[in-house]
């Protein structure tokens, strides 16, 4: 059975790409534009794994994970921060949050994919 | 009126003073105390019975060669700025406590120039008390018209005698360090030279305009008696020598004279306060001058013929016409002027006595007492009993000496004698290689010409035509007549004496001192005293000493007289202020400092002797002296400019971390900017990075995604170079290196051209726009930027307005000041939170939920910056529709094509 991934990001560009990419390898793939409707999304569905960006309108990553920690539904659900903000301090605080991994943008999308099997293969 | 009334207002006037001392004691150091007009008036302590009565004697007698005394000081009195405050200094460096202590220091520290100054002024103030007492006695009677009794029980001057000597003996040796200030006393002084002052102008004017019709009465009045002509000059060249001598001599007594010495130099609390004195202090003599020869010339008319003392005219005439209230109160008035300078005087002279002659040739061997208690007790008992005695003596003297002389002639006695000090004095002051032997014989020889030519012939009496002493010289010889000596016969007995013993002062002082070398401690404390205004701050350093002394032993010394703590204390200062840390080993700055602590306790002499026998000092040459000092005058200088230096660094630090303050704020704004902005350029890259690594290693991209995948990477490039244009441009505006170009242009035809290119996105979203563009509006604006705005404007109320049924309004309004811009919409409006925060960097991108990648965050930032370029405003609002954004243009824009 295919693993669920939602994608979280207010760059329709970057999502288009992220999207593409998941789809090939055999993810179904969610799509939220901001932390709001990524909530609303998982009201319905349980992805496996969640990539987020911290910088966006209205819910920003951070609140999103907050959310996504406090909904026993999601334990088993992985999260990525996918962000710009690249200072260690944003991805001590990124971490200590409780995201399972932190990656950084521009990211390599090989690199991303393999990090996403890795998370889900443990 | 009667004798015992009198007394009763003279002890309450006495305890008046003892209220105001004990008061001014009390709150030592208040304003009230301490200021330039307390100092200045103490200073009047110049004006003694002798300027209240004797003046008027003088003035009716002899005319005007009274002036005199008060034309010294106000001759040298505006030089005091820069001598007094000299003295001032090294007094208070070295811990002086009297003129005696002033002289002998500079002259090495000698013992025997202390004594013999301290002698000196023994012989020269004694009568000048017993001058004052005579006074207080005489006036006394006249007020009470009572005769002078030879029964000293029945004479009201041995009791006031007695009350002053209490009162100075307690007041005058509150502290055992003679050097401390007695502000018991100076109040209480400059409030009776104010009181004394206030009298006898209260007389003068009473006397002239109620006794007599104004001056013009008492001049035509005058003018018919005998002498009036003669004694309204100068009276030729040999008085014009008298009266040049006079003033000299007056001018010497106000550095001179003990109680001076103590009010202007001891009792001084703030160098500031010469600069009042110096203008006050004339005014005061001044005043106390306005009446005198109305008085004298008043006294002259009313008692023409009859056989009374002049110098009483000011009592005589109230009294004369009736009036005992001013009577009593010109005697209250002379009584302070009298009692104020016995008071000072005899403070002045126990110091000395103690501190110059009784401790260091007598009682020091007593003092060696393990305990400081009994070493200060004793102490102040020889100042007290040495007030005591001197108040007394001078009693003595009164009784059975001076009852014969007038005020004026004692007083210049008085002065002369004081003189002798004058070479040694200014020679401290100035020359350095003045020396102890030339100081000492100077005096000495001074002294004996003095006592020949004026003492002497005073005792014996002027007037004895039994003696011929006076009128044929001594042994007959007449070159040697004590008044016209070496056949000088021009001149008044008093300029005679003052030239005579001052040419041999000066010659002997100077002659000694060229011929023969000082020894190096003279050396080293001419240095000190010449050059004060350099070692000011450091003086110790200026203290040249070899030798070997232990610390131990001198805090030993040290406690006997300041007592455990103290000393401690004092030593700890002593540490911190040369940084250093306490040693086993004395310098000579600690010697030095010792040494002043105890001045003034004992006198610098008996300080130097008790020292000394504590420590072991090798001889040093005075070419070493020299070297020495040249060194310390070097590390001096660089320890002054490290001070300013380092005062600028503090100034300068202060100044850093005040900017730096604010370096920091705007580095952290800075900081917050490059983490958006490097967010911002991040992210198309991110998109650009994303999809061209899908392309490059994905061969199986269907075709329609590939080009749509190359679209992105066309449109984020573009997003990213409109950034950094963005970017750059809005860096340029906040650093103030984006400049407008002011013309003149008409409003309405930029915001037309400005939305012609935008026609397209507006049919697109089939919006109606309402403008009104068959208007001119002209005014001057930057023509590039204004369309900027308006298209940015325009561009963001385009993208809020809804898919359907959208509306703009550009509307423009002028008013007096300013032509207002509105650009409206029909969207969803602005939150009201965000309302100032949408022009703010980079705000759109948090919390506008605008499709990307069109805004870069940056437009309404530049916006802000264009208009507040111009001087204008630009803000926004919501109306019922939706935004409005609006932005205002001064009408006139004066400011410059900048």
């Amino acid at each position: 059975m295919s693993k669920k991934i939602l994608i979280v990001d207010d760059e329709p560009n970057i999502v288009m790409s992220l999207e593409y990419t998941f789809k090939k390898n055999n993810f179904e793939v969610f799509i939220a534009r901001d932390g709001q409707e990524a909530l609303d999304i998982l009201k319905v569905q349980l992805p496996d794994i969640i990539i987020l960006d911290i910088m966006m309108p209205l819910v920003d990553g951070y609140a999103t994970l907050d959310q996504i920690k406090k909904d026993e539904r999601l334990q088993h659900c992985k999260v990525v921060f996918l962000s710009a903000k690249n200072k260690e301090s944003d991805i001590e605080k990124g971490l200590s949050l409780g995201a399972d991994a932190y990656m950084l943008k521009p990211f390599s999308v090989k690199k991303l994919v393999e990090q996403v099997n890795e998370l889900l293969s443990n | 009126m009667s004798s015992l009334g009198l007394l009763i207002i003279l002890g309450l006037y006495l305890g008046m003073l003892f209220l105001i001392a004990h008061w001014a004691e009390k709150k030592s150091n208040t304003k009230w105390t301490n200021n330039p007009y307390v100092y200045t008036f103490s200073l009047a302590v110049y004006c003694t019975a002798w300027t209240y009565y004797g003046s008027i004697g003088v003035a009716a007698k002899s005319g005007l060669s009274y002036l005199t005394v008060y034309l010294g000081p106000i001759i040298i009195i505006p030089a005091w700025i820069i001598i007094l405050k000299k003295i001032i200094r090294i007094s208070r460096v070295n811990k002086i406590s009297s003129i005696a202590d002033f002289i002998s220091l500079r002259y090495g520290n000698s013992r025997f120039l202390g004594a013999v100054v301290t002698l000196v002024c023994v012989f020269g103030i004694l009568p000048y008390i017993a001058l004052q007492m005579k006074a207080i006695s005489e006036t006394f009677h006249i007020v009470t018209r009572t005769a002078f009794s030879s029964n000293i029980f029945n004479d009201t001057t041995t009791y006031v005698a007695i009350a002053l000597a209490l009162f100075a003996s307690y007041y005058g040796t509150r502290y055992v360090d003679a050097s401390e200030k007695r502000r018991g006393i100076v109040t209480a002084v400059a409030m009776e030279s104010v009181l004394k002052l206030f009298f006898f102008l209260l007389v003068g004017i009473y006397v002239t305009f109620f006794v007599f019709d104004g001056f013009d009465d008492i001049y035509s009045k005058a003018s018919v008696l005998e002498g009036f002509q003669q004694k309204n000059t100068i009276g030729g060249i040999p008085e014009a020598i008298n009266w040049f001598f006079l003033c000299i001599l007056s001018l010497f007594a106000i550095f001179l004279l003990p109680r001076q010495f103590q009010m202007a130099v001891i009792e001084n609390n703030r160098e500031n306060h010469i600069k009042t004195s110096i203008w006050l202090f004339p005014l005061y003599l001044l005043l106390f001058n306005l009446f005198v020869y109305p008085i004298a010339w008043g006294g002259n008319i009313l008692f023409d013929g009859q056989n009374v003392n002049a110098d009483n005219y000011s009592l005589l005439i109230p009294q004369h016409v009736g009036n005992e209230f001013i009577t009593v109160l010109v005697f209250l008035g002379g009584f302070s002027a009298a009692i104020s300078m016995i008071i000072v005087s005899s403070i002045g002279l126990s110091t000395m006595l103690s501190n110059n002659l009784l401790i260091p040739y007598g009682f020091l061997g007593s003092l060696q007492s393990e305990e400081q208690d009994k070493n200060n007790k004793k102490i102040v008992n020889i100042r007290k009993i040495g007030i005591f005695s001197l108040i007394i003596l001078s009693y003595i003297i009164y009784r059975f000496y001076v009852v014969d002389y007038n005020l004026f002639s004692i007083g210049l006695v008085s002065f002369v004698v004081i003189a002798q000090l004058a070479p040694a004095f200014f020679g401290a002051l100035l020359w350095r290689r003045g020396s102890l032997n030339g100081a000492v014989t100077g005096i000495i020889i001074g002294f004996l010409i003095c006592l020949y030519t004026l003492l002497i012939p005073y005792t014996i009496g002027i007037s004895n035509y039994e003696s011929t002493f006076i009128s044929d010289g001594l042994f007959g010889i007449s070159l040697l007549k004590p008044f016209e000596l070496f056949g000088l016969d021009y001149l008044s007995p008093i300029a005679h004496a003052l030239f005579w013993s001052l040419f041999f002062n000066v010659m002997a002082y100077f002659g000694i001192s060229v011929s023969f070398k000082g020894n190096y401690r003279e050396r080293n404390y001419a240095e000190m005293f010449v050059d004060i205004d350099k070692y000011i701050t450091m003086h110790e350093n200026a203290f040249v000493w070899k030798g070997t002394a232990y610390t131990s032993d001198i805090q030993k010394v040290l406690v006997r007289f300041l007592g455990e703590e103290r000393t401690k204390r004092a030593l700890n200062l002593f540490h911190l202020k040369y940084n250093l840390d306490k040693k086993e080993l004395a310098d000579a700055r600690l010697i030095k400092f010792a040494e002043n602590l105890l001045t003034g306790h004992i006198g610098t002499a008996s300080a130097r002797i008790l020292i000394s026998n504590v420590v072991k000092e090798d001889k040093i040459s005075l070419k070493e002296v020299l070297n020495i000092l040249e060194e310390s005058k070097e590390n001096i200088i660089i320890n002054k400019k490290l001070t300013e230096t380092s005062k600028e660094l503090k100034a300068m630090t202060g100044k850093l971390q005040q900017a730096n303050e604010q370096l920091m704020e705007k580095d952290k704004q800075k900081d917050e900017f490059l983490d958006t902005v490097t967010h911002e350029l991040r992210t198309p890259i991110t998109a650009i990075k994303a999809a061209s690594e899908i392309l490059h290693d994905d061969d199986d991209v269907p075709e329609e995604l590939k080009k749509q995948f190359l679209q992105n990477i066309i449109s984020e490039s573009d997003r990213l170079n409109r950034l950094i244009d963005k970017i750059l441009d809005l860096e340029k505006f906040e650093t103030g290196r984006q400049k407008i170009t002011l013309s003149k242009n008409n409003l309405i035809q930029t915001i037309n051209k400005a939305i012609e290119p935008l026609q397209q996105l507006i049919k697109n979203k089939n919006i109606e726009v309402t403008f009104d563009k068959n208007r001119e509006i002209i005014t001057y604006f930057d023509y590039d930027r204004i369309t900027q705005v308006v298209t940015n404007l325009v561009s963001n109320a385009i993208k809020f307005c809804p898919e359907k049924y959208g509306k703009i309004e550009i509307s423009i309004e002028e008013n007096e000041n300013e032509i207002v811009t509105k650009i409206s919409d029909n969207g969803k409006g602005i939150g009201d939170k965000d309302l100032e925060m949408i022009f703010d960097k980079f705000y759109q991108s948090k919390n506008q939920n605008i499709k990307k990648p069109i805004g870069s965050g940056l437009g309404l930032a530049i916006c802000k910056q264009i208009i507040e370029h111009h001087k204008g405003k630009i803000w926004a609002e919501n109306s019922k529709e939706g935004a409005v954004l609006v932005f205002t243009l001064p009408k006139y824009n004066t400011t410059t094509h900048e």
